[in-house]
């Protein structure tokens, strides 16, 4: 039997698609521009002095590797008492999986025990090993090596405390999401059954339900980097919208009432990199569209 | 956000410094500071009526400021900064009414608002050359 759920599509299996056009159609599109990999600011803009990164060391591929690709790794050591650094391994691609993850894993078997990462599923569906690869956030396990530059960058996802290496302190973007309540709450009296729901009434919630809340979006988007304290960022907004969505939620206005704030949802300028990096494909930049045609449409 | 003192010292993975620049980015920055410009330009403006409002001398000072290479190229600038500014407006306005967010609409909709804007502008001074003849 084979199902057709979203959840259960093999991402990993996906091939690798050519970025190098100027319309990019889904969100598993490798950005394959050289030009302005990064924005012209310094390497330290406005960086505090605990975060600077310093360069690390260089871990030479084994002797009699044929193919060799190297990759930058952001580390972090938190009983050194020491700097972040930028280690460089050589990973020998003849002895490791098509897969960033794999890579990561090779670099942590024969290489460097210490490198510490998030992994689960290894196929896409848990988000624990999302990251910044090559300046985008994409989960490791679904993103080839082949598709990543030379050579290619690892970071954590952006704008997070590091807790160890690629290892990073997600309380904050928890607590947020659990600011949004996301749980059904009804008002009526249980029915004897479920709560019911057309089947037209449950696909309003296609794109929605899929989160895996491996935070790329968040993570990815400057306003949640410049306001994250107060503004809830795409991850917690998409999930606001899929209970707001939810024919059987009967906590409309309330849900409404916490929403509406200059900050938590209004500081969302519709940059749109969170609908640009979803790993789902889902889309958080129109679910916050959503929210605020909501919040207009219950004044009028 | 965090208590321990070894949870305060924890370094902040880097951002803006890494993340990789897109249109969807690019273009929010660039309508902010072409607003940004145009309220200098506004400046600028009402220094223009109010030299044609104080005599033929301090009119003449102005026009040659604006005549001159530099004042030209930033005369081009404000005409670019304008329509970019309005065209990535007429955007935001579409994106509020919830329509145009698949990924496809935003890039096709992005590089519309950039080659607009380019079209606009050339064809606003093919206009003033004719006016001004």
């Amino acid at each position: 039997m084979t199902c057709d759920l979203d959840c259960c599509k093999p991402s990993g299996s996906r091939q690798p698609s050519d970025g190098s056009t100027m319309i990019i159609e889904s969100s598993d599109q490798v950005p394959r521009a050289t030009l302005l990999k990064r924005f012209p600011v310094p390497r330290n803009f406005g960086v505090a002095p605990e975060s600077r990164i310093v360069r690390g060391r260089t871990w030479p591929a084994p002797t009699g590797a044929v193919r060799v690709k190297s990759f930058e790794i952001y580390r972090y050591d938190p009983d050194s008492g020491k700097n972040p650094r930028l280690d460089t391994f050589e990973v020998d691609l003849d002895d490791c999986g098509p897969m960033v993850l794999d890579a990561l894993f090779w670099i942590k078997n024969k290489v460097d025990s210490t490198l510490t990462f998030r992994r689960s599923c290894r196929e896409g569906i848990c988000g624990s090993c999302a990251m910044n690869m090559d300046g985008t956030n994409w989960l490791a396990c679904t993103r080839f090596i082949s598709d990543l530059g030379t050579p290619a960058t690892i970071y954590p996802l952006a704008n997070m405390r590091v807790i160890k290496d690629l290892v990073l302190d997600l309380t904050h973007v928890f607590a947020q999401y659990a600011m949004i309540e996301p749980w059904l709450q009804s008002r009526t009296p249980e029915p004897e059954k479920e709560r019911l729901q057309s089947p037209e009434e449950r696909s309003k919630l296609d794109g929605y339900y899929e989160c895996i809340l491996c935070f790329c979006c968040t993570s990815g988007c400057p306003s949640h980097w410049w306001n994250g304290d107060r503004f809830l960022g795409p991850a917690a907004l998409l999930q606001a919208w899929r209970w707001l969505a939810d024919s059987r939620d009967e906590a409309k206005g309330e849900r409404l009432d916490v929403l509406e704030d200059p900050f938590r949802l209004y500081r969302c300028h519709t940059i749109l990199n969170c609908t640009r990096t979803c790993p789902k494909g889902l889309n958080p930049g129109k679910a916050i569209a959503e929210i605020k045609k909501m919040v207009i449409e219950r004044r009028s | 956000m965090s208590n321990s003192a070894a949870e305060r010292n924890r370094p902040l993975s880097p951002n803006i410094q890494i993340y990789r620049p897109q249109l969807t980015s690019v273009l929010s920055i660039v309508n902010r500071i072409t607003g940004v410009a145009l309220s200098i330009y506004a400046v600028a403006l009402v220094v223009w009526l109010v030299a044609a409002a104080t005599g033929p001398w301090a009119y003449a000072t102005v026009q040659g400021v604006i005549a001159s290479r530099i004042g030209q190229i930033a005369l081009l600038g404000c005409t670019f900064a304008f329509f970019l500014h309005l065209c990535g407006g007429i955007r935001h306005l579409v994106w509020d009414t919830a329509h145009g967010f698949e990924l496809r609409s935003i890039y096709i909709s992005g590089w519309a608002v950039v080659a607009a804007s380019v079209v606009l502008s050339a064809l606003a001074w093919i206009a003033r050359s004719f006016v001004a003849g």
